[in-house]
Order: C-alpha cells, then structure tokens, then sequence
C-alpha cells in the first residue's frame, strides 16, 4: 500500500517557555492514539516545538485505514425463527442494526446455544478523508492556562496565527478561529520569513534555512556546545542549572549565546543573592572560576544570530547593573534592620488568616523545639541554641531582600544572623531549618537545625489540620506531604528514636492551646495519625518492603521512626528464612488471642495451673528485662521468635479462655503483657504466612 | 530621541493604526490601567481604539529623587484595541521600529507574564517584552476585567516610557533622561519627587488618609445608587491612591490590607456592572453606529 508523510504545524504567538514540553507531547500522543483508533498504519511520530509553534510529523502514513472483519452476535436460534421457520423480528431487529439484511445471517454455537450471527465487513476510508478531523484534535489539546483573543469563542494557548496541515504535499482542508491550514509557515520573527512547505519531510530543513530550530534537542545542544565554547576561550565554569537551561531552550528559535559583564564592587554582596537576580530574573547563566568562586560575568542566550552581539551584550549588562543595584540597596537597608525590631515586626504579619500571625507561629514552634530539644536529652549549649534559633527562624522575612527574593528565606536569615553577632550554630540553624526545601534536598546537619525544622513542619502541619486544611489527592498547596516527608527522613537521618505519636500529640496541643481548632482535639489527631502513617507507608514502599510487612510496621504505631525503617528491613529479610512462617504463626496467636482481654491486669503466679504458663512466664519476665534495657531490631527479633517454642507449648496445654473467671482473666493479663511487648517490633498478626 | 519625539512618535503611529488619541485621565492613578478610558471601556462589546500617556504614581517606589531607578512618578503609554487585532505585535514592533528601535541588532523576545490586578477585579494574559533583557512593554489580553468576562477581548499594550528611554538615550539614571532639547527629567519631576517621597513616608497624616478612605468610599456609593458611573470611579480611584499612600507609609497592617483592597474591588466590581448596564440602555451606540456603517 502507498504511503505519505503528515505534517502539522500549529503557528502561535509566544507561548510560555514552562508549557511548552508537556503541550508538545500531548499533541505527539494523541495524534498517535488518533491514527492507532483510526486503523491508520504509520512509521513514527517525531515532535517539534518552539516558542512560536507545535509541530509533528509523522512518517509513512498508510492512504487507507485498515479493513475490519468482524462478527457480530444475535439473538438464539430459537428466538430468530418464528415456529414458521420464518425470521423473526428480533431476528430482522438484529441484522438492520448492523446495516445487513436476514439473508447474511448464520448460526454458531457458543456453550451449547445456537446463535444467529453476521460478518461484518467494513471496508477502510481513505486517509485524506478522514484527516480534516484533526481540527477537533487540535482544539481539544489542553493546557494549563488558557486564553481568549478578538472575538473568538476558543480558549487556548495563546492566538493560533497560522496552520500547516499537509498529507504528502496535499494540504488538508480544514480552519480554526478563521485562520484555514495550509502549506505556509513562518521563519524566525525578525530573521526568516514567511515560507511554503514542500514536503512534510523537508519541515526540519526548510525551516532550519528560515532560522528556526524547530527539534528542542537540538537547540538545547547547541545552547550547551555555545555556552562550551564561552568557558573555553575564557578559561571559565559555567554551571548549567538543568531547569534554567530547558526553560532557556524555549525561549528562543534559534539560540545564540554570549556573555557580559558586571562591576566587581557587587560581589560584595552575597553570591546567593547574585545567583537568584541573574537566574530568576534575568534567565542568566552564572560564571564561575576554575576553583568555583563567582565572576563578575554572566552568560545569556539570544533569540537570533551572531549580528550586533556586542550591543545586545551592552544592554543586558545595563539591565544587570540596574538589578544588582537594587540588591545593594537592599542588601544596604537591611543592615540597618535589628533582629528585635524584625521581631517586632513579624507580630503584624500574618501567616495565614485563619492560623494568626507569623509571630504567634513562631511562639508556638519554639516552644515545641524546646520540648522535643527535652526529649532528645541534648546538651545545655544545644538547648541554648536550639531556643535561640526557634525564637528568631523567621525574621529575615521582613528584610527588604527576602521581601525581592522570597526564596532567599533562610539563606539572608543566615548571613544577617551572623552579620548580627549570632552563634554560628544559631545562623547555620535559621537556614537549615527550611530543610528539605524539595523533594531533593538533604535534611539538616546539625542537631540545632534538625529540630527546629522538625518543629516549624510540625506546627505548620497541625495548624493547616486544625483549620481543615487537609490535603486530598492533587490538592495540597502548603505542600504538607512534602514537609511530612521532610520530618520523618530527618528523624531517620538523625537516627532519633522519637515518637512520632509523641510529636504529633505535643505540637496539636500548643496548636489548640491558641483556639484555632476547628474540631475537636482527637479528630484532628486521627487525621494527623493517618496522614503521616500514609507518609511512612510511601517511605517503606519505595525501600522495596512487602505490602503486608508494611502494614504490620505501621500497624504497632508510629514510634520510633528509625526503628520502624529497621524492623522493616528485618521482616523483609527474615521473611525468607526457614521457620519465619512459624515463629510469626505463634507470635500472632498471642496477639490475636489478647484482642480478646477488655482490662489488663497485673499477672498473678500463684493462679498458673502447669508449667508451661509458668515457662513463659519466667522468659516473658527475661524478654521484658531486656526490652527495658533497650534492645530493638535483630536482638528484639531473635528474642521474640525464640519463645516460639515455649508459645507453641503453652497453646498446646493452655486453654486461655478458660471458664473460671479468675483464670481466664489471669491467662489473657499474660497474653496482653507478651502482646505488648511483640508490638514493640510489629503487628506481627498482619504478616501475611500462607 | 528625547522623550518628547518618542511620545510623539507612539502617537503618531498609533493614531495611523485608528486610535483615538487622548490625554492623560486628571485624577491620581497607580497604572495607564485604571483610567476609564482602558478600565470601563475594556468592559462590554463596543469597539474602542485609542492611545493616551498616562503619569502614574507609585507612592511606594518614591525614593527622594536619589535612586537611579525608581519614581515615584513614571510615566506609561497606553494603548488599548478591542477588538484586539489578528497583527497586534508586527503592529507593537513597527512601533519599536519607529522608534529607532531594529529588532535584527537586539534581543526582542516576548516572555510569558500573566497580569493580575485583585483591587480591580481584572486578570489577563500575555508577555512582557524584553529589549536585550529589560523589560519595556507589558503586552496583555484583558480576559477579566471589574470581575466581568472580557468579550470581546481588549488587548493592552503599556510601555513604560522611562525605561524605554533609559534604553533609547543610554543613561543609567532616570533623571539624567531629556524630555526635550535642554530639559532633563530631573529639571521636571526632581523637586515633586522629593517632596512626594517626604510627604508619603514622612509628613502625610494616615489619620486624615483614613477618613478621606472612608468619605471617598461612601462617596462613591451613593453616585452608585444615583447611577452616575463616571464620578462613582473617580472617587474609587481616590480611594486606590489613598490606599496607596497608606500602604507607602506601613500604616495598613497585612491584616487590614486584604480588607482594603476587598473594599476597593467590591466597588471596581459595582461599577464595572453599573457602566455595563448603563452602556445597555443606551444600546451600546458604539458597536451600533459601527455595525450600520458595515451595512451601507
């Protein structure tokens, strides 16, 4: 069968840079899904965008659909012929409905019964018929801003200005918001012009000779090998910033890249600050030395060619030099800010209207950092440190240079902190205790770090709980799982047997103690239990843990966060090992048997009526010892899989739920002492040994 | 070219492009946006063309004068077509190439910028145009303004005439700009700049702001209920600057500032509706006229 290639190109007027990747994809893949429901053969679906356009082509498309065979099921025999022999309505119904006539009908047999069937045949369309659909699939593409222009009813993009659409070198008919496809398409805005496409397959070419790059690859590579270039003749490191570079790549057809400078007197400000005005604001990229300190230079990409580069350098200098100016200023200004009187400030920012202010906030967490800081048992000079840091986390907020930059928190909270006469380990903290700011970066170093920053999340977390902000599937824009996350990695780094439990309930109650519960206490701490055991479940998930074995981690409560990650890894392990199944067996028979004890009492000896009761007692007594002197993980384990023997025993002389009232009681105290002690570890009885 | 022939060079080519040309709206304003001719004119299906330079006033970005920057006063060219136009930006690069301006010796790009004004009720699409990295022109589909669907859609063109100059007349400082042959921008606007600065940060009474606040608030109900849209707005224009002001000077807490800017867009809104039902009565007469004039 012959073949063409497809083109289509949709012109547009400046889409935004961070959009661009996703729409192109979606066209590529519901242009493939399209040709795929429509039984249309093809090759390859290959993509390409600029700011300016979303294009695709796709390579050997077959002139025809495929045609379709198939049967179709009636009514039974019985029911399709009248006792006349005649053909029924329900028969005549059937083969109308399927656009054939009672003579193409034929019987089958399926489990015994005869039914009436037809073959259907239908026959394929050609291509070019079918390929003016395409318009609905142009406008159905969705983006994540749309707009409307002029008088048009469509929401888009940004305006469609013109459409290729060419099947071989056939244009297919159809038009959007009045501009109708054709062959045409533009060059680069001010260096190419307007062009006719031959041939779907000279698209790359034709347009590469109007400059624009249409292959995002291919333009990043060149930005890349550009930007090689300038290190090389210069003797310089430019780090690429993956992100700023995908950005950078759509926001030009055809990238040339060049550099410029600033005066040196501005590194005397902070090199963070310099960074974020050159990237964030400018899309620039930094230059460093050869033993990584910043240069005064900074490296942009044009959107067109080699021409008058020196004046384009001038005026993105003058541009730099107004910004950074700026920053002095700010960063000038801010020295004259106090620490106190930051402080005083902060009473008069809110930090969410129903939560109160960032002053209140910052009462409340440095309480709780203090609790927990108690709980840890660290040194007083910690401690010290840790109150100090809590109590004055947040008052870079109200300098000038977080108010520009506002990801700068922390960082300017740090360099003014010390500029200020803090502690080094007080200004280290002020920073770390926004970590982790993503989902890649590391926890806290330091210990003073680390519990603030488990402080601040937690405070955050109860009070959006409290208010009923409670994040529910894509809806989360505190990002509180995020912080979540950051908390328990943090405990498992600092490797610090805290009860999450314990965390929860201490920061829910300073939150309560300032009104602003919506529900009451136990509702919210549920929800808070529930939400960080997802998070923990997601954690063990990603270690590779067994769904069951996860279940029976998170099913003992959420104590001690390390611990738990470790018992997991044992369960895991151990799960292979030859009498797992057994061990876990007689250990769940404990827990599931102490389910039935309503009150525990103390365990009364002198009631044991033989000696296995009084065996397990006497290991129960040892295991408990050792259990309060510490042991955890693999000891814990061993020990408790070493009293299977003596369980195993005890249920074969035992009967637990005896009819004396005295024993039987006495026998569940026993089971619910030893149940506690297996929790310790896990909900062994969730482990699944079949 | 001084900022006097770059003014007259925008209106020139803008009123060659059927633009009315207008002249500054007398009452203070922070943006070209909130003069009627863009705000109530934006709303509803009349067509409506025109370009007017518009001095607006930032009480926050007062800086006695001594920054290079930033004014407490600067100046826009506005332009608005609604029905916007299928050429709008080869009709926006023409202008830069009026004004010397060749975009094949520079980096002109158009980098995505949404525009929000809560206070106003009005939200729309677009770009800020970058001249070899600085920022000259916002470029906007009005797809929302006074809280009322924006159909047909205005497109918004506002360049920000000092910048654009700064650029034109390579000088670093704003105030070294010439207006005209013998005049800088400091000859002009220095002394009010001082002196704003002083009386925003320093000698205005927030206690007397306050007030004005409120009577200007009330006033602007009341031309409300007797349906007079036009001096309705005027005092919710008031009402913005006051605010402004009082902004400026730290006198509104965070707390109280979403109070105020609500009670400045529960007004923009009102009017917005009010201005369209009044244009209903009327029959529109704009598109009206425009749509006979099509027939003969």
């Amino acid at each position: 069968m012959s073949k063409r290639n497809l083109l289509i190109e949709i012109g547009l007027e400046e889409m935004p840079a961070r959009f661009i990747d996703d729409s192109i994809n979606q066209l590529a893949s519901k242009l493939e899904s399209w040709l795929s429901n429509q039984k249309i053969a093809f090759n390859e679906v290959q993509s390409f965008a600029t700011p300016r356009r979303l294009a695709v082509l796709v390579t050997d498309v077959a002139e025809r659909q495929e045609d379709i065979h198939e049967e179709a099921k009636g009514p039974a025999k019985k029911i399709a012929l009248g006792q006349d022999g005649a053909w029924s309505k329900a028969a005549q119904g059937f083969t109308r409905g399927q656009g054939m006539t009672v003579d193409d009908i034929y019987f089958k047999e399926i489990n015994g019964v005869e039914y009436a069937h037809v073959k259907k045949f239908i026959e394929g369309q050609e291509t070019a018929v079918l390929l003016p659909e395409l318009k609905g699939l142009i406008t159905g593409l969705t983006f994540p801003k749309n707009m409307r222009w002029a008088n048009e009813e469509l929401r888009y993009i940004r305006p469609i200005k013109w459409i290729v659409a060419m099947f071989g070198k056939e244009v297919i008919p159809f038009s959007i918001t009045g501009v109708a496809a054709s062959n045409h398409s533009k060059g680069h805005r001010f260096l190419g012009s307007e062009l006719e496409i031959s041939s779907p397959e000279n698209y790359q070419d034709e347009l590469l000779d109007q400059f624009v790059i249409v292959d995002t690859e291919k333009r990043k590579q060149a930005i890349l090998s550009q930007i090689e270039n300038i290190e090389d003749d210069n003797g310089w490191v430019i780090p690429v910033d993956e992100d700023l570079l995908d950005e950078v790549k759509n926001l030009v057809e055809y990238p040339t890249a060049l550099y410029g400078k600033f005066e040196e007197e501005f590194l005397e400000i902070p090199e963070e600050v310099l960074i974020t005005s050159m990237k964030e604001h400018q899309r620039y990229f930094p230059v460093k030395s050869k033993d990584g300190h910043l240069l005064p230079y900074f490296v942009t990409v044009r959107n067109g060619d080699h021409q008058n580069l020196e004046k384009v350098a001038r005026g993105n200098e003058k541009v730099l030099r107004a910004r950074l100016a700026d920053a002095a200023f700010f960063y000038k200004e801010d020295q004259k800010l106090s620490i106190d009187h930051a402080l005083a400030k902060l009473k008069n920012v809110v930090y969410h209207e129903e939560i109160g202010t960032v002053a209140e906030k910052t009462i409340r967490v440095q309480r709780l950092a203090n609790l927990i800081s108690e709980r840890l048992g660290l040194n007083a000079e910690t401690a010290t440190a840790i109150n100090r840091t809590a109590e004055i986390s947040k008052f870079d907020l109200v300098s000038q240079m977080v108010y520009e930059f506002p990801e700068l928190q922390g960082i300017m909270g740090e360099k003014y902190a010390l500029q200020k006469g803090e502690s080094s380990i007080v200004a280290k903290a002020i920073n770390e205790h926004y970590m982790p700011r993503n989902a890649e970066d590391s926890t806290p170093e330091s210990d003073t770090g680390a519990v603030v920053s488990i402080a601040e999340k937690l405070d955050t977390i109860c009070s959006f709980f409290a208010i009923g902000v409670v994040p529910s599937g894509s809806q989360d824009p505190y990002a509180l799982r995020r912080q979540a996350t950051g908390i328990v990695q943090t405990l498992i780094n600092k490797q610090w047997s805290l009860s999450l439990e314990l965390l929860i309930g201490l920061s829910l109650d300073l939150v309560d103690e300032s009104g602003i519960l919506k529900r009451t206490n136990k509702e919210v701490y549920e929800d808070l239990a529930h939400f960080f055991g997802l998070r923990i479940k997601h954690l063990l998930q990603e270690h590779g843990i067994r769904y069951d074995l996860i279940d029976a981690i998170i099913g003992s409560g959420l104590r001690n966060i390390p611990g738990l990650l470790e018992n997991a890894h044992i369960l895991q392990v151990k799960k292979e090992e030859l009498g797992f199944k057994e061990s876990i067996e007689a250990l769940s028979r404990v827990l599931n048997i102490a389910k039935k004890a309503e009150v525990r009492g103390d365990i009364n000896p002198e009631l044991f009526e033989n000696d296995q009761e009084q065996q397990l007692y006497q290991e129960f007594l040892e295991a408990a010892k050792q259990a309060e002197e510490g042991i955890s993980g693999s000891a814990l384990y061993e020990l408790l899989t070493s009293l299977r023997p003596t369980i195993t025993e005890y249920f074969d002389h035992t009967m637990v739920m005896a009819e004396n009232q005295d024993l039987r009681q006495n026998r569940l105290n026993q089971m619910s002492a030893l149940a506690t002690l297996i929790l310790k570890f896990a909900k062994v009885n969730d482990i699944n040994v079949k | 070219m001084n900022i006097q022939n770059m003014i007259l060079t925008l209106q020139k080519h803008w009123s060659e492009q059927g633009c009315i040309l207008m002249q500054a709206y007398d009452v203070e304003k922070g943006a070209g946006t909130m003069s009627p001719y863009t705000f109530l004119r934006a709303i509803g299906p009349e067509p409506w063309n025109v370009a007017y330079v518009e001095p607006s006033r930032r009480p926050a970005d007062g800086r006695y004068g001594e920054n290079p920057n930033r004014l407490y006063q600067h100046h826009q060219f506005q332009v608005i077509m609604k029905p916007s136009p299928d050429n709008i930006q080869e009709l926006y690069l023409d202008s830069l190439r009026a004004l010397g301006i060749d975009p094949l010796e520079h980096d002109i790009r158009f980098v995505e910028d949404n525009w929000e004004n809560p206070s106003l009720g009005c939200a729309g699409l677009g770009w800020e145009v970058w001249l070899d990295g600085m920022e000259i022109t916002q470029f906007t589909y009005f797809q929302q303004v006074g809280g009322l669907e924006c159909k047909p859609v205005s497109v918004e063109i506002t360049y920000g005439i000092e910048r654009l100059a700064s650029y034109i007349q390579d000088k670093e400082n704003v105030f070294e700009l010439e207006w005209t042959d013998g005049f800088t921008v400091r000859d002009i606007f220095g002394q009010p700049e001082f002196e704003h600065s002083k009386y925003t940060f320093e000698t205005s009474d927030p206690e007397m702001l306050f007030n004005l606040f409120n009577i200007y608030e009330k006033e602007a109900h009341r031309q409300m209920e007797e349906g007079l849209v036009h001096p309705a707005y005027d005092y919710v224009l008031k009402c913005s600057h006051v605010f402004n002001i009082l902004d400026a000077r730290g006198a509104i807490s965070v707390t109280e500032r979403t109070g105020y800017i609500g009670r400045c867009r529960n007004l923009a809104r009102k009017v917005a509706k009010t201005f369209y039902e009044e244009r209903e009565k009327l029959g529109f007469p704009i598109l009206a006229r425009k749509e006979q004039n099509e027939h003969e």
